[in-house]
């Protein structure tokens, strides 16, 4: 058996308002440095930190959005958006970040890591982690 | 003059709109701002809310968060109005008092 484990990360808060998303940036790029699997999931609120166009010069706070286009530089191969909670909020992939992907070694690309899913995959892919972080 | 209720909890995610909108009487203002500000949005399953309370109430929304969050004014529900740290600090002046529902 692999020491690598399948790390999934749980968003479900919005940005600013809160500090769960930012903190849970800083977990994801300490697991990403540690050579893990790692995948994020946007849930509820959570599909807020996605959203593109973010200005924070009027509120004094740090606008981290431009990270998770990055996202893929650190090996984060896969970001889950809940189509649900999506849909709720009237949102479309389009209103959302690109996020790139390329194996350095087999030079293998994907254009955009960021993947709508249905609520049935979505309890799939919990399932199949070895550990889920909340946020 | 009437009250300023203010909001700052996602719609989403606290009931804090919905308590407001019940306790709040026509005739005063709500003032959406942090998490509050993506209950503004036109197309949302919360959008209800807000357009009901505009049938007796006024709404405003603070820019400052709305656009810290990448949120569109095309989408802002027809009716709200945008105010700045300024227009927030004049509606203060303006009602008698503030009640915060955090």
């Amino acid at each position: 058996m692999s020491d690598k484990k399948q790390f999934m990360f749980l968003n479900r808060r919005a940005p600013y308002g809160t500090i769960y998303a930012w903190e849970s940036l800083e977990v994801v790029l300490i697991a990403a440095a540690f050579e893990q699997a790692v995948s994020l999931a946007f849930i509820d609120d959570g599909v807020y930190q996605l959203v593109t166009g973010q200005d924070t010069t009027g509120i004094g706070m740090k606008n981290f959005s431009p990270t998770y286009k990055t996202l893929g530089d650190y090996e984060v191969r896969h970001m889950y958006v809940d189509k649900d909670s999506l849909e709720a909020r009237g949102l479309s992939v389009d209103d959302l970040v690109v996020v790139p992907w390329e194996d350095w070694e087999t030079e293998e690309t994907v254009d955009n890591i960021v993947e709508v899913v249905d609520s049935a995959k979505l309890a799939e892919l919990l399932e199949e982690s070895d550990v889920v972080f909340s946020f | 003059m009437s009250d300023l209720h203010t909001v700052n909890k996602s719609p989403f995610e606290k009931n804090s709109l919905d308590t407001c909108l019940r306790l709040s009487k026509a005739g005063s203002s709500i003032l959406l701002y942090e998490d509050g500000v993506y209950a503004a949005l036109a197309g949302t399953s919360a959008s209800d809310k807000i357009t009901g309370a505009l049938a007796d109430r006024k709404v405003y929304v603070l820019e400052p968060d709305f656009r810290a969050r990448g949120l569109k004014a095309d989408r802002l529900i027809e009716g709200v109005e945008m105010v700045d740290y300024a227009g927030f600090v004049d509606l203060v002046d303006a009602c008698s008092k503030v009640q915060a529902w955090v």
